[in-house]
C-alpha cells in the first residue's frame, strides 16, 4: 500500500474532510514526523509503536569501486519499535502475504 | 519530549484550521490504516518516509530469562520498518545525544 492509496482508504472512512484536505494533512503528519526525529525527538504513538535515533560511531569504510579506505563519520539512524498492539494484531492476521 | 498523536493533532488544528475532532479523527485513521493494511499482510509504502515490511520468522529456541527453562519461541509474523533515503539522509546528521 502507497502514500496515495492510504490516503484514498483515509477518506473513505470519513465524510467531512475532502480527499484533497486528507492528503494535505498526511503529508503534514509526515512532515512534522521527521522533523521531530531530525531534531533527536522520539515519536511515541500508543498501540503502534515508537520511533527513535540509534546512534552509530565512525568507522572505517571502504569503496567497493577502487578498493580505498575511507572515514565514515558518526551518524544516527532511524529505528522503529512496533508497539503490543500492532505486534499482536499483525501476528495473528492472515497466513498469507499478499505485496 | 515525544511527539504523540495530540501534538499531531494540534498541528493539523492550526496549520490546517480542521476543527479538534477532525484533526485527532485524522491522525487516529492514518495510523489505524496502517496497522490494518500490515494485518491483512500487506506492505506500506511512504516516500519521503520509509517502509513498513512484514518478515515470517521460523520457530527458534530460546530460554525464560528468569528460570533458565528452554521454551521455543514459536514461528511469528514480525513487522520492520526501513527508512527511506531522504528520512535517512534527514537525520544523520543530528548532533547531541539523547539516546
Amino acid at each position: 500500500m502507497t502514500k496515495s492509496k492510504l490516503i484514498g482508504a483515509i477518506a473513505q472512512k470519513q465524510t467531512q474532510l475532502s480527499q484533497k484536505d486528507i492528503d494535505l494533512a498526511v503529508k503534514t503528519l509526515l512532515e512534522q514526523m521527521v522533523q521531530s526525529l531530525e531534531n533527536g525527538e522520539r515519536i511515541e504513538i500508543r498501540g503502534f509503536g515508537s520511533f527513535s535515533l540509534h546512534y552509530r560511531p565512525p568507522r572505517k569504510g571502504r569503496n567497493p569501486k577502487t578498493g580505498e579506505t575511507v572515514d565514515l563519520p558518526e551518524k544516527y539512524v532511524p529505528h522503529f519499535k512496533p508497539g503490543k498492539e500492532l505486534r499482536d494484531r499483525v501476528n495473528k492476521g492472515g497466513g498469507y502475504r499478499v505485496y | 519530549m515525544a511527539l504523540t498523536k495530540a501534538t499531531m493533532a494540534e498541528k493539523l488544528f492550526y496549520d490546517m484550521g480542521l476543527n479538534k475532532r477532525e484533526a485527532k479523527e485524522i491522525v487516529d485513521l492514518f495510523f489505524e490504516e496502517v496497522r490494518t493494511a500490515l494485518e491483512r499482510g500487506e506492505q506500506i509504502k511512504l516516500s519521503g518516509f520509509g517502509n513498513f515490511d512484514l518478515r515470517d520468522k521460523n520457530e527458534r529456541p530460546g530460554r525464560n530469562p528468569k528460570t533458565g527453562e528452554e521454551i521455543p519461541i514459536t514461528a511469528r509474523r514480525v513487522v520492520t520498518f526501513k527508512p527511506g533515503q531522504k528520512l535517512r539522509a534527514r537525520v544523520e546528521s543530528y548532533v547531541g545525544s539523547d539516546e
